[in-house]
């Protein structure tokens, strides 16, 4: 019975349908502030779901000539899989901060990687110019924010007397202070940020899917149901991002009273702060953004890193 | 090993609203060689034009391009004119400056918003876009029409401006300023724009002169060329204005050059609001004697240029129409070469490039023997297209 309780929970709630729906809403979100921003009216709230729906049940499903299916259909399902798989960890520990198991930190960020990382080998398999370009600066983009991104993830760790665990960093959090009350969290805080606007694949660092550059790149030969499933796929990693950050940085997502509607007012400045920062900017070069996360982020995540091993 | 591969941007591509083919060769993201294809767009507007009447072109030549859709109506009037020796009213002469000015505002607006979107910036397409809303209610205010303004005629113009709308009209423009200084700052001071534009596609002084780059395109690499102030028409030389120049040829400095010229055009517009004399608008022209002109006009992308033949019939037999991207596009080779792909769109998107009006097709009549006919031609597109199946492999 316990196996049929894991499954529910991966497939049902809190894993994939429910994440599925809260991602869908969290994008219309930032396409209704997207649009205020940009003096348009922007969509209905359903505006996603039918998106998705189209895609999933009415849209042809074309596989490209010459292509390994396997290795091309693959990739979507693994990409919504682990996000998946990430989204129920997180709700996880955050509902019950004792469910986590030691280590569980690492796994999240492998398995954070894994949306990229299928995206990219999608792109190169599909036999397409633009997608292999794509997939190239996909590949680039992940090797350079990740060093940054493990760098501030290191802070909270420290803060929690070097735990790998969600549940202690949520616990200490909670007996001797936030991360984010801290010069290092705040430090490792924006650093985060701009890490997982990459991880996102939002605007200024969207360059593998530049619609106006190479025609959203690995994508351009995914169709119907696999094109479908990996938008669930970065819904999903949309919607847990500002959650992953929640319990980082501000004593995760409290489920009692009225600290759920401060936790609910914490993701929405998260996600705030990220469509606003894909308003505000263009996108910038490959080459750019590597120099940008190898160069000043990591910098000051090295300096978080320093000041949180001071007690700052 | 060469690891070079084929980008194509194009002929449909969502970086261009019209078909045109830029096969890029790159190798990683640095471009190393382009091919360029043109003639996805021909319509045959100096062919109907020749079967028009005088009158009757000027409307042919406005639906030459959605945007330039007053310097080409110029430039054919000046051309006729140029036959017949007209003398166009005073008053005439600048409504025609204002329109053009109103023209080049709702164009570089244009672009800029659209240069944005290149970029992912949405935010500026959206601004840039809503920013013109006001210059489109003047235009609607002046000439009836927000776009495709049907206001010239061979001899002066087609409406006057009410003494009613000056008001109106100056309120609207103060309006448009304030924002365009906003923009300006926006756009100029923004570091992560400096950082795509700049030093990004450089066009030399020498390369602009042999390509003989126009307008924009070549103001930003420091050539002084401006047909309004070199070959002065409408009221140009009646007014007090600077052409604006920019020495570094980048995609920055073209964007610096067409936001200062939107300041510009506010400046020349309150000048000739201002200056209008009073009196007719129109010097209503009779017959066009047998002859020949041209029309010169500094359309927002640089010089259009119109040559009208007529043999004393009501039509001209003879309607050449050059526009700027003619001229401005071949640069596009020069710049992009060990440019990225990334920079590739920006690059081309900052000549202002339209198509439209810029493809024209020449048949060599050979002392009328019939070189090629309607069959033939069906014949010979459909063996270029299976040549080109096979190449791709397909069919």
């Amino acid at each position: 019975m316990k196996i049929l309780g894991y499954i529910f929970s991966f497939l049902v709630f809190p894993g994939f349908l429910f994440s599925s729906i809260m991602g869908l809403l969290v994008g219309w979100v930032d396409r209704k502030v997207t649009a205020r921003v940009q003096w348009r009216v922007g969509p209905p709230w359903y505006q996603n779901f039918v998106d998705v729906v189209k895609l999933l049940l009415y849209k042809e499903t074309l596989i490209p000539a010459g292509v390994s299916a396997g290795t091309f259909f693959l990739m979507p399902v693994l990409a919504a899989s682990s996000a998946s798989l990430v989204s129920t960890i997180m709700l996880m520990v955050n509902a019950f901060p004792k469910s986590g198991f030691i280590g569980d930190v690492i796994v999240v960020v492998y398995l954070m990687i894994m949306p990229s990382l299928a995206l990219m080998l999608g792109g190169f398999a599909s036999a397409n110019a633009y997608a292999s370009l794509g997939a190239s600066r996909e590949m680039k983009l992940m090797l350079s924010y990740e060093l940054p991104f493990i760098l501030s993830l290191v802070v909270p760790i420290m803060k929690s007397g070097f735990a790998v665990k969600f549940g202690t960093i949520i616990s200490h959090q909670h007996a001797s202070g936030l991360t984010i009350a801290s010069a290092s969290g705040v430090i490792s805080f924006f650093v985060m940020l701009l890490c997982v606007q990459a991880k996102a694949g939002f605007i200024p660092f969207d360059m593998a899917e530049a619609e106006t550059e190479i025609i959203s790149g690995p994508f351009i030969e995914y169709s119907g149901k696999a094109l479908g499933i990996f938008k669930l796929a970065k819904a999903i990693l949309t919607f847990i991002i500002p959650i992953f950050m929640i319990t980082l940085y501000f004593g995760g997502i409290n489920f009692k009273g009225w600290g759920f509607i401060t936790s609910v007012l914490e993701y929405v400045l998260i996600l705030v702060l990220m469509i606003l920062i894909k308003n505000t900017n263009p996108r910038v070069r490959i080459d750019q953004a590597v120099r940008f996360f190898w160069g000043p982020l990591t910098a000051f995540s090295i300096i978080a890193v320093v000041l949180a091993y001071w007690g700052f | 090993m060469s690891h070079k591969a084929t980008i194509p941007i194009g002929p449909y591509h969502p970086l261009q609203e019209e078909p045109e083919f830029y096969k890029l060769v790159v190798d990683g993201e640095k471009v190393v060689d382009v091919d360029v294809r043109i003639g996805y767009n021909h319509r045959g507007i100096e062919k109907l034009s020749e079967s028009k009447s005088f009158d009757q072109s000027i409307f042919i030549v406005e639906r030459i391009c959605g945007i330039c859709s007053s310097s080409h109506p110029i430039a054919c009037v000046q051309a006729v004119e140029d036959i017949a020796g007209i003398e166009v009213p005073e008053r005439a002469l600048y409504i025609r400056s204002i329109t053009q000015e109103l023209e080049r505002l709702h164009s570089h607006l244009l672009w800029l918003g659209l240069a944005g979107h290149f970029l992912g910036y949405n935010t500026v397409f959206m601004w840039a876009w809503k920013y013109r809303e006001p210059v489109c209610d003047i235009m609607e205010t002046v000439t009836g029409n927000r776009q495709n303004y049907a206001m010239m005629k061979v001899g002066g113009v087609r409406r006057d401006i009410e003494k009613d709308h000056i008001p109106y009209i100056l309120q609207r423009l103060d309006e448009l300023l304030t924002k365009l200084e906003m923009l300006k700052g926006a756009v100029l001071d923004d570091p992560v724009l400096h950082a795509r534009l700049k030093g990004i596609g450089i066009l030399t002084k020498e390369d602009a002169i042999d390509y003989s780059a126009l307008g924009p395109t070549s103001r930003a690499s420091g050539i002084t060329a401006d047909v309004r102030r070199d070959h002065p028409y409408a009221a140009y030389d009646r007014i007090k204005w600077n052409v604006i120049t920019r020495e570094e040829g980048d995609v920055f400095a073209k964007t610096v050059v067409r936001i200062l010229e939107m300041m510009e055009s506010v400046s020349i517009i309150r000048q000739c609001l201002d200056k209008m004399p009073k009196g007719p608008i129109d010097s209503k022209p009779k017959d066009i004697p047998p002859g020949e002109g041209i029309g010169q006009v500094e359309a927002p992308r640089g010089e259009c240029f119109h040559y009208v033949k007529s043999d004393g019939s009501n039509s001209p037999v003879r309607h050449k129409v050059r526009a700027p991207t003619y001229m401005n596009f071949p640069t596009f080779r020069e710049t992009v070469i060990g440019e990225t792909v990334s920079d590739a769109t920006i690059i081309l998107a900052a000549i202002d490039p339209c198509y439209c009006c810029t493809e024209r097709l020449l048949i060599v009549n050979d002392k009328d023997k019939e070189l090629m006919n309607v069959s033939e031609l069906i014949k010979m597109s459909q063996e270029k297209t299976a040549l080109i199946k096979k190449k791709m492999g397909i069919a």
